[in-house]
């Protein structure tokens, strides 16, 4: 495939990720802050938000996999995931965190496990996401093209 | 002078502010690190409020200990939900000590809780921020603390 068309694919695909409400203006912020000095800041911030929040989502099916559940436990890890899927611009991760939060204050243990289920689901949903973007990134540069800005 | 730092003084000898962000998310740090080193500062990161304060030589074990680190902070960012010490009590023990209180203390926290807000900056917080950082906001922070001092 030719740059220009991979690049229509690139800004396309991009645009699709913001209308669905996967990225939201944060992932933006992250992209400007990119330049020459730290051409791979994305791909690192991103890469440590996967590393991360795979190890956050483990510890938490362990925690709410106790006899007597740690909700303060359960609670400090999704905030940090929440925190984490807000800085890069993961909307429905942080989103699916924010109900997730309010289960663990009513100790609810049903409701802790509906929402690690969907935490999940988005979480792996974003991650495949952001992966093809990455490989369209790439594909890109391989053929010689630069990545399009996309507002 | 005021030791409010970010002054017009440096700026004439051509100092780069040097910052020191606390923050027990990775994530974070790195985006908060390279946020100021787009405006042109030099970041020091802690991840936590003990690091912190060891790094400015006020660890509980480094009393009357003299620390270089110290003298060369002109700012200080810390996150506000910290385990073991809060971005509010890291605040405290930067405002008790002689050779730090005039270095101002930004908080920020993904939290938007009115009281928690007014406790930070009654309790000597420049500011207080919304996490995530944008760059507009990092480059307000700068511009409002050139303005300070000068």
């Amino acid at each position: 495939m030719e740059v220009g068309q991979l690049q229509e694919r690139f800004v396309d695909y991009t645009k699709s990720l913001f209308c669905e409400g996967f990225l939201d203006d944060q992932f933006l912020q992250l992209q400007q802050l990119q330049d020459e000095s730290n051409p791979d800041f994305v791909v690192e911030v991103v890469s440590l938000f996967f590393e991360d929040s795979e190890k956050l989502l483990n510890d938490l099916t362990k925690t709410l996999d106790q006899q007597f559940v740690d909700y303060k436990r359960v609670d400090a890890q999704v905030h940090q995931l929440k925190g984490s899927s807000s800085s890069i611009g993961a909307q429905r991760v942080k989103n699916a965190c924010i109900g997730f939060r309010n289960f663990c204050e009513e100790q609810n243990i049903e409701g802790c496990l509906r929402c690690l289920h969907q935490v999940k689901q988005e979480y792996s949903l974003v991650k495949n996401k952001l992966q093809t973007l990455f490989r369209l990134e790439q594909q890109i540069v391989a053929a010689g093209g630069a990545i399009p800005m996309v507002e | 002078m005021d030791a409010t730092c970010l002054s017009k003084d440096m700026a004439d000898h051509g100092e780069v502010p040097h910052v020191l962000a606390v923050d027990d998310n990775l994530i974070d740090r790195k985006l908060v690190e390279k946020l100021l080193k787009n405006s042109s500062c030099k970041v020091t990161t802690a991840e936590n409020g003990l690091r912190a304060l060891e790094y400015l030589g006020l660890g509980d074990d480094q009393q009357n200990i003299s620390n270089d680190n110290c003298s060369k902070i002109n700012l200080i960012i810390t996150d506000y939900c910290m385990p073991g010490m809060t971005g509010y009590e890291l605040l405290k023990k930067i405002k008790e000590s002689s050779m730090m209180r005039e270095v101002p203390v930004v908080i920020m926290s993904s939290e938007n809780i009115p009281t928690r807000i007014n406790k930070c900056l009654e309790g000597g917080a420049q500011m207080f921020m919304l996490k995530p950082l944008k760059q507009s906001d990092v480059k307000k922070l700068r511009c409002q603390l050139m303005n300070v001092g000068s």
